[in-house]
């Protein structure tokens, strides 16, 4: 008889919680789109923000309320797009692969002190003369850029960042915790790159680094595209004239222009998505 | 039942038998959700909630129900029940208004039912025979000093996450170590009497 009591009892309740339940679902009802699951499994999840949502769900709602295009994940690239264009019901152009690049390769950048603070870039760059290192622009190597990085794809070799290009999604959160904006996008498969930020001149950069560009002028004399430009005492590409001819790389008598490993194969054409959902 | 007495079970919930760090009940969603201080703030509100409301039906059900059938060997079942089914209203409840806290809480939030704390409440007030009054004051207390230990332990870990530590001890074994050092603090308030 007792235990009829405990079952009636326990089961009574259960049957009321589950009354207030379903009473409390109807209350608190929230209107969810079928397609919202399969996108937001589209994304990777890392919530990287490389978007520019500030995570993969808030993306994948704003895809389908037509605030956003399909193939902004840049992480997910064309494989994601496509994907997503699919749910959609649109069409997707093939999305150009970016990764990160650090534009500073001052493994032999000269110390003006020893700094003994907090480790990491931030707080480096706000104590009196901003950092250990005598160049105002380069890598002070504490950091902050892979701590960013989702992918494990940015690293710290010999004191400066540098990104794995394999790895790299090109997201780009690592550009964000650059207190000195050394991470800038670039396609990927593009040979040439500048791997110096110092806006300084010629000779101050050369007391502070040995590698850094002292804004000679040699690459844009010799380039035959009208591709590099010499600005501010710092050489810059225009990747939309550069056919990657390699001429610089031969003619920097820093070195400093990099050849990297990559082809140009390895990307696609470098188009932006257009396909607009409404 | 004094005034007294009311103050007295307060404080021992949230100093000297801190749920967390005193009585190592619900330490999952201490470590879990303590990286950021907002989230850390929204679970404490979450778990107080919870346990608040926990503590009054469980005592409503206890010796309204359980208590005269018989049926007091029943009580863990019965709170278990009870409690899950008001993490699935809190859940509801996030989920339509703070969807944003929703998904930091993440899987801790429906953690909430089995989290020890909050059947411990429950089952410390039938211990203690505490009436509905105590038991209301017990049960909000109790999550009063869940909220003050894991907003305490956010931001020594904000601290931690900032300087520089040994690589080994990098993430959670500082994070254990500084919950440890954190613990011990509280000892420092046993002894505190009122009256």
């Amino acid at each position: 008889m007792d235990i009829l009591i405990a079952v009636g009892v326990l089961g009574g309740l259960g049957a009321l919680f589950g009354l207030v339940l379903a009473v409390a679902n109807r209350v608190f009802h929230v209107d969810t789109d079928p397609r919202l699951e399969p996108l937001t499994q589209c994304l990777n999840g890392a919530n990287c923000g490389g978007c520019g949502f500030s995570g993969c769900g808030a993306y994948a709602q704003a895809v389908l309320e037509g605030k956003a295009p399909v193939g902004l994940c840049i992480a997910g690239g064309d494989e994601c797009a496509q994907k997503m264009a699919e749910i959609m019901g649109v069409k997707a152009e093939k999305v150009a692969r970016q990764v990160a690049f650090v534009r500073c390769a001052g493994t032999t950048a000269r110390d003006k002190g020893v700094y003994e603070g907090i480790h990491d870039c931030l707080a480096a760059t706000k104590v009196a003369g901003r950092g250990p290192l005598i160049c105002k622009f380069g890598c002070l190597g504490f950091g902050n850029c892979t701590k960013a990085c989702k992918f494990d794809a940015i690293h710290l070799e010999n004191g400066v960042a540098k990104v794995d290009p394999d790895k790299c999604t090109g997201c780009m959160s690592c550009a964000a915790a650059c207190p000195r904006k050394l991470i800038v996008p670039v396609t990927f498969g593009a040979n040439i790159r500048v791997a110096c930020a110092s806006n300084a001149r010629g000779s101050v950069t050369l007391r502070g680094c040995d590698i850094g560009c002292i804004g000679c002028f040699k690459c844009q004399k010799i380039c035959p595209k009208g591709a590099i430009r010499v600005e501010k005492n710092l050489a810059s590409i225009d990747y939309a004239l550069c056919d990657q001819c390699g001429q610089c790389v031969e003619v920097c008598p820093r070195h400093l222009i990099s050849d990297s490993n990559l082809t140009p194969a390895d990307s696609g054409p470098a188009q932006k998505p257009t396909a607009r959902v409404q | 039942m004094s005034f007294t007495s009311i103050v007295a079970i307060a404080l021992g919930a949230i100093l000297t038998n801190n749920f967390i760090l005193v009585k190592f009940l619900g330490i999952c969603p201490f470590m879990g959700v303590s990286k950021k201080m907002d989230t850390a703030l929204g679970m404490g509100a979450a778990v107080t909630f919870v346990m608040t409301i926990a503590s009054i039906v469980t005592w409503a059900v206890n010796s309204w129900i359980l208590v005269p059938l018989n049926l007091s060997y029943m009580q863990t079942p019965a709170f278990i029940l009870i409690i899950a089914a008001i993490v699935q209203v809190v859940e509801m409840f996030l989920k339509k208004s703070v969807p944003t806290l929703y998904q930091a809480l993440g899987i801790y939030l429906p953690l909430i039912t089995t989290n020890c704390a909050v059947l411990g409440v429950a089952l410390l007030n039938v211990q203690e025979n505490y009436g509905p009054v105590e038991s209301l004051v017990y049960g909000f207390t109790g999550g009063l000093g869940f909220i003050l230990a894991i907003v305490l332990f956010s931001a020594v870990r904000q601290r931690v996450e900032e300087s520089e530590c040994p690589e080994s001890f990098r993430g959670f074994p500082i994070a254990l170590i500084s919950a440890g050092l954190l613990a011990l603090s509280f000892m420092g308030f046993s002894g505190l009497k009122v009256f």
